[in-house]
Formats: C-alpha cells, structure tokens, sequence
C-alpha cells in the first residue's frame, strides 16, 4: 500500500481543479474551481481551458491556415542519411533488420501464393510497411506489451516469431497457439508478449491504454520491475472508430506510457484516406488530446526506429504519458486475399509506389553504400530464408489439426456443465453418423471430445 | 451519453443519496409509483419486514453458504449500495492489483457505491474515466490483460451499449482466441446499476441481461440483498472469467439487512432455494424477488398451496440442476423478471425446463413467464410494465388451476 499516500494527495489536487455541473459537487468546492473573472485579466478562468487569453478579434481557427506536420526522415530515398545528428545503429542490428523485413516480404509471397491455391484460407501481406512495423519494433525493449492490427507481421518477425509460430497460425494447426480458433494473420505470442489480434479494428487501441496503466501501476508497487511501455498499432482507417476516440483521451488523462503508432498507408480496403477524414491525417489529432506526436516517413526505417526510440523515453518521463507516431506509407499490396484492389485503384499507382520508394530498397541502397550489402550477399540471403520458409509451411501443412475438444475449451477457466453436455452430444451426433464427419485430421480424433 | 444522461444522473441520484435529516418516508411517496387506497396486492414492499432480508445478526450469521469463520463474526446493518461499497474497499484493500473506475466514481459515485475509496485507497487505483463507455470497458480489459483485478463501473446499464463490442467481441473471447498462451481477461468486473427505480424511463430503467446471457464467456450476475451483493461481487471479482455485475439500483437504499463484515464470498453460477414449497416453483432475480415473496404469502394464504421460490443469482452459465431438481419436485414453474419477456432469462429458462427430459415429463402445467411487456420503459406507465404482485398472484393461480 506504498502507493495510497501520493494517491491521496493527488485525489485531493483534482478535486480541487476539477469542475462538473453536477449538483453533488458541494457549493464550496464549484466556488473554489470556478473563480469568477478578475476585472481587467486577460487570461480566462474557464475550468474548460485554462490557458485560453480573451481577444476581441473574431475569427474562426482554419485548418487549412495551418502547415502539415511535417514527416521526419533520417535517410533519404537513396539510401544517404540525411539528419546530421543521426546515429545509426550497430551493422549487426541493421543488417538483422534488413533481413526480417526480407523475410516478411518473402514469406507475404509464397502465403499469397498459397491462398491462391487453396491450401490455406485467408492472408494479408505487408508490402511497403515492413519498415514500419520492423523499424519501430526494434526499438521496443523484449519486456514492453504490444497490440496489434493485424498487418504487423514485422513487428512478429523483429521479436523472434519463427517461420513455424507463423505457419503454425496461418494452417490452423496442433501446434497453432490459437488453438486452431482464429482466422489466418491472427497471431499471438505470451512469450514475446504481443497480444492475441482480433478482427475488430482499433479495439486494441483502449485496450493497450488500459494495459499501459497497468504496467505503470505495477511499477508503482514494485520498483524492481523494468520500466516498460506499451505499443499499440493501427491503421489510418481504424483511427475513424470511436474506440481511438477513447483511447487517446483516456491514455493522456490517465497518464499511460503507451506508444500509439498508426500506420497511414493511404488506404482503408478502398477508401481512400480522402474519404477517411479532411484533417491532417492522423497526426494532427494527437495534439488535441494533448499528445506528444510525431509524423514519420515509414518507409525509412532509421526513421521509425529513432522516433520510436525517443517516443519510449517520452513515455516514461514523470511517470508516464503518451505518444502518437503516425507512419506515412503506402499500401502496395491488396487488403488481403478476398481483396482485389485494382477494383478502385490504378495499377500504375501501385506500381509507382512499388518503384518509386519501398522500405526494403532503401535500406539496402543504403546497406550498398556501406559496402556491407551487395547481389551476392542478397540472393545468399534471400534463398536461405525462402527454404526456411517453405521447409516451416511443409512441415505446418502436414501437422494434424488441434483435438476436437478445444472447440469447448477457454470459453471459460473451467468447462461448464452445459459445455460438457453440449460437448457429449457432438460426440454421440458423430459416432451415430460417421459418413456425416470426417474427424481424422484431428488431433485424437473422435476421443478427445469424451470427458 | 449526452445532456440527457446527466439530467437523468441527477434526478435519480438525488433519489439515490442518502439523506440524513429527511424522513424515510419521502422516499414511498413517489408520484409515479404509488398505489391506489384500494391496493390489496401492489402495496409497497416493507423492506423492514420482508422474509427475504436478514433484519437480525443472528439471521445472517445462519446462512450456511458461509464459512464458518464469517458465521463466528459480526455483523453490521448495510443497504445495498453501502455493502458494496464495503465489498469494494475489501478488495481493494486485499489486492493492490484491484483498480476501481468509471464516470464519476472517485467522489463516491452518483450512487454512493465507491464512497471514500480514493481518499483511503488512492487516486491512482481509483479514479475518474473520461465519459466514454467503450474506453472505460476497453481500457478495463487492457489493464486486466495485463494482470490487474479492474472493476469497471458503467453509471447506468442504460449506457453499456457502447462498450457491447468491447465486451461481446473482445472481454468474452479473450481466454478463447489466446488459445493456449494462456492469457485472458478474469480479472475484468463490470459494475452497472440497472432495473426501474419509479421514474427512470427509457435510460435509467433497463435491466439488459439477457443480451449478456447470450455471449459465452460472460459471467452475469444479479444480487437481491446487501449480503448478497458483497459476497457476489467479491466472488466476481475473485473469478478468473469476466463477469457483469448488475446492480438493481431501486434496492441501493431500500434493502437493508445485517451484513458480515468480514470478507466472504458467495458462489458463482449457483442459485439460491429461498423458500421451499411443492406446489409450485417461481424462477427470479434481483429486485422481483420480492415481489414474488408478497405474492406468494397471500396465494399460499388464499390458496392453501406452499410454492418454492428460487434466486438465480448468476443467469448466465445459470445453475440448471437446482430449478430442474425444483420443478421435478414441483411440476408446476414460473419465471419472473423485469426486462421484458421476448428473448428474456424466461426463455431460456422454460426452453430448458421443457428439454429435460424428466424435467419435462413431470410438468403439470406450461412453463409461465411474467416480465416486462415488450415495450421501453415509459416514464409515466412504470407501474404497469414492471411485474408487480398482482400479475404475479394472478399467474400463481393460472399455474395451480391448469
């Protein structure tokens, strides 16, 4: 309970400078919070905005009047740093970057492909956001949470997801941690504490705010224990839900160490960003929920990394607060496999964007440059980790699928009498019409679904 | 939840409040809820007498569901909203992991229900939520995700709509989906004081439930008395599952009984035989408990029939094997709430009483079901919406004559 004392004297504090309408807020208190104007002060005592200086101009606030936040890049598209005061990291780390983004981008390929066929049912690739969710990954530390989206196959890939976790997930397998319950993309790991994806944009976003304080108040009560951040991402299209709404608000007004970090990749399915909102993108929101924010180019992946970086230590300055890093790229690939984006936009385009500037090209312009990186070192590189690849998704499409059971399973700590019954009576359903059911894929077959 | 929210706020919380100078009876003399002189049935419930409250120590302490640890101690008079509060600083004081909040909460809560928490438990565990019922649930999943024990409060159930995703798509999968990493939301209670209070029409009357009943995953718990509510919300809050705990707000000042005052825990998905009876069983929960009680003295009184009445307590995963080892005793059933009757608990529970087989077999009569017409609340027609003892008596009798 060494946390009651300062808690107390902050309770005290907001009551003090909180202001409601309510009528149970007792008459002294309301006095205390709302002085009237002292004659002649040119600041206003409004409870609502504190700051606020009268004028007797009147003129509304234009947005258009205002520059866009301007999008930081540490390397050039050509590979060349061009912040000064830029320091890149250890050759060991970038080149380990370098790859995982390869990895994604080869591994996005072959699952691509594999939908195509019908070997497995559902995929979305990363194309062009590798840098992203690479870059900004590396500079979380192996203790901070994460919630994801769903296009963050980097963030996996840079905290040490294998070949066979991912596999494992996209095939639904006996070995699939989701228990062969989620749609492909749906990946989770305890071990490297990323939480479980859910279909249902921008949910994760209160939720990682929540989670934020939860670290923050375990940290209250045990010194001992790292400081450590939150890292929530989400795409430019899920910031319209009401839940970033929330999220952003409850993050700043309760303090949280959580990193927000947006994905703006021009596209949500086929709305354009146009179409999303009229404001200066995602950015120029945080600053109204009194965020620290920052733009970056995406496609730099120094630049996510050191922006990612410096949000961290922000996030944990005077206790905690947030931070909202919106990363500019494009969506190079489909929304998914049920997707065919040329429906609502140029081939052209996308080829464009694919020529013009993509994260993995200018990260090895730059490996080029350094003279630590050439042709060889790339095809070297890029078969060694396409037959990993392809060994992971032999061996995962050949593991049976998760025993029957676990349908019943995890809806509860323990198992229901109705979900036993109700798991006794698929069981019986089964033996009585075999021809009906075929249960040979999985694991333990008919068995598993006895008490 | 606008300008019509805090109206409402504040006309029902100064119902809610407690007084210390102003008479009790002030309290009965509601405009909208008083019966007519001619009233044999819909009378008032007297709190003061009702058999379904502990009025003494000695009563309290006989509950067998206790351990006797808790039957050995003391017992202090409580209403509702004070048990639960006294529920709350327990846990809070038990587990620095527990966080308590919501709208308004870290004064005391329009209700009263978090009354003096943050000044003794600090304004960092709890605290005030912006007003956005989807962040207070979605943040509340976050932190228990992470570990904590967040008990989350929705100022009126009228208002959890907008945290229905948070909590059907994401706090009732969470265990699911994460598979065997193992990690999951049980440490997620979500406060919301919820039923007619008089005058609460469209958005402070709803008692939504059963829309709960239909997520599995979800633990829905509705308490009737003071004792009730202090050992089921620390049950709720022990659970590893997420539950949603609903608070009949009509009771946060009228139901008092002597409550231990230690801590103690009441179990989960497991209903309560309050009264045993073999002519007929009554299904309810919540505030219609009692007026099934007064319905049921005058029908055993002008009927010469005993009926059982049973509490559900939790009605969702519901304890199947208590009402059907009733209504095989029985043979004759109802069921009684105050939302209304389309899709309602009483659906579920008929359905599942004529399923069973040999529950099934024994039934003399169809399974009745008295609620909430399928209507909103209305302001001005509360009284004939709500079940009261005459429709109660009234479907006794069609019960026993079939």
């Amino acid at each position: 309970m060494n946390i009651l004392r300062p808690g107390a004297r902050f309770l005290r504090g907001q009551l003090v400078t909180t202001t409601r309408c309510s009528v149970l807020q007792t008459g002294s208190r309301r006095r205390a919070s709302s002085l009237s104007q002292k004659p002649g002060a040119a600041g206003v005592r409004f409870p609502g905005a504190v700051d606020s200086k009268f004028t007797n101009s009147l003129s509304f606030e234009h947005p258009a009047t205002y520059p866009a936040i301007p999008t930081y890049q540490a390397m050039g598209p050509d590979g060349d740093i061009i912040d000064s005061s830029f320091e890149a990291a250890s050759e060991e780390i970038v080149l380990k970057m370098y790859e995982n983004m390869v990895a994604v981008s080869i591994m996005d390929l072959i699952m691509f492909d594999a939908q195509r066929q019908g070997r497995l049912s559902f995929y979305m690739t990363s194309q062009g956001e590798e840098g992203t969710c690479v870059g900004s990954a590396s500079a979380l530390e192996k203790d901070d949470v994460i919630f994801s989206q769903y296009r963050e196959a980097g963030v996996f890939m840079q905290r040490g997801y294998t070949f066979t976790d991912f596999m494992s997930q996209l095939f639904a397998n006996n070995l699939d941690a989701g228990r062969g319950r989620n749609m492909p993309v749906h990946y989770g790991s305890a071990a490297l504490k990323i939480h479980t994806i859910s279909s249902p944009l921008a949910t994760q976003i209160p939720q990682a705010a929540g989670a934020a304080y939860a670290l923050k108040m375990q940290r209250l009560t045990n010194p001992n224990i790292p400081a450590r951040v939150v890292a929530c991402y989400f795409g430019e299209g899920a910031a319209s839900e009401g839940d970033f709404h929330a999220a952003l608000n409850i993050a700043a007004t309760r303090s949280c160490p959580v990193i927000f970090i947006c994905r703006n990749n021009g596209y949500a399915i086929s709305t354009p960003t146009l179409e999303q909102y009229r404001g200066d993108g995602i950015a120029s929101r945080g600053t109204g929920y009194g965020i620290d924010t920052i733009r970056v180019d995406g496609n730099d992946i120094f630049a996510v990394r050191e922006v990612t970086k410096r949000a961290r230590e922000l996030a944990l300055k005077d206790g905690g607060r947030p931070v909202l890093i919106e990363a500019m790229s494009y969506r190079i690939s489909h929304h998914s496999t049920s997707d065919d984006s040329f429906a609502y936009r140029a081939r052209v385009e996308v080829e464009d964007w694919k020529r013009r500037d993509n994260p993995i090209t200018r990260l090895r312009k730059y490996l080029e440059k350094k003279g630590i990186w050439n042709e060889e070192k790339e095809k070297e590189a890029r078969g060694r980790i396409r037959k990993e690849c392809l060994k992971a998704f032999a061996e995962a499409e050949k593991e049976k699928k998760p025993p029957l059971r676990s349908m019943f399973e995890d809806m509860y700590e323990e198992l229901t009498p109705d979900l036993k019954a109700q798991m006794t009576e698929l069981r019986d359903i089964i033996k009585k019409y075999p021809d009906e059911y075929d249960v040979s894929e999985f694991e333990g077959g008919i068995d598993s679904l006895s008490k | 939840m606008k300008a019509t929210t805090r109206f409402g706020v504040r006309s029902l919380t100064a119902a809610a409040l407690p007084r210390t100078k102003a008479p009790y009876s002030i309290i009965q003399q509601r405009r909208y809820s008083t019966p007519p002189p001619s009233a044999k049935l819909n009378l008032p419930t007297d709190f003061s007498t009702t058999p379904l409250l502990a009025h003494s120590s000695q009563i309290a302490l006989q509950n067998p569901e206790l351990p006797q640890q808790i039957r050995n101690g003391t017992t202090k008079r409580m209403n509702l909203f004070q048990s639960i509060n006294d529920a709350l600083a327990l846990a809070l004081a038990e587990d620095e992991s527990v966080l308590l909040f919501g709208e308004d909460v870290a004064f005391g809560g329009v209700f009263r229900c978090s009354m003096n928490l943050a000044e003794n438990y600090g304004a960092e565990r709890v605290f005030n939520t912006p007003l956005s019922e989807q962040g207070i649930i979605g943040f509340a999943i976050g932190a228990a995700a992470e570990g904590m024990k967040a008990v989350a409060e929705i100022q009126f159930a009228d208002y959890v709509y907008p945290a229905f995703d948070q909590l059907v798509n994401e706090a009732a999968k969470f265990r699911y989906r994460d598979g065997s990493e193992g990690r999951h939301v049980g440490g997620l209670t979500v406060r919301m004081p919820c039923g007619g209070v008089g005058h609460g029409a469209l958005y402070h009357s709803q008692s939504p439930e059963s829309l709960f009943t239909h997520i599995p995953g979800l633990r829905v718990i509705m308490p009737r008395s003071p004792i009730q509510a202090k050992g089921l919300l620390l049950a709720a809050i022990a659970s590893n599952d997420p539950c949603v705990f609903m608070e009949p707000k009509a009771l946060y000042r009228a139901a008092v009984e002597q409550v231990p005052t230690a801590a103690y825990t009441l179990p989960l998905s497991k209903a309560e035989v309050l009264k045993e009876g073999k002519d007929l069983t009554i299904i309810s929960y919540g505030h219609p408990l009692y007026t099934c009680s007064a319905a049921i003295a005058k029908a055993e009184k002008d009927l010469g029939i005993s009926i059982e009445l049973i509490d559900l307590r939790t009605v969702y995963p519901w304890d199947k094997e208590t009402v059907f080892a009733s209504v095989r005793k029985t043979g004759r059933c109802m069921v009684v709430h105050e939302s209304m009757v389309n899709a309602g608990i009483g659906a579920e529970v008929a359905a599942s009483i004529q399923e069973d087989k040999e529950t099934f077999l024994r039934l003399e009569a169809p399974v009745l079901r008295v609620a909430g017409w399928s209507i909103h609340m209305p302001l001005m027609y509360e009284r004939f919406n709500i079940p009261d003892v005459a429709r109660v008596y009234d479907t006794i009798k069609n019960a026993v004559e079939y």
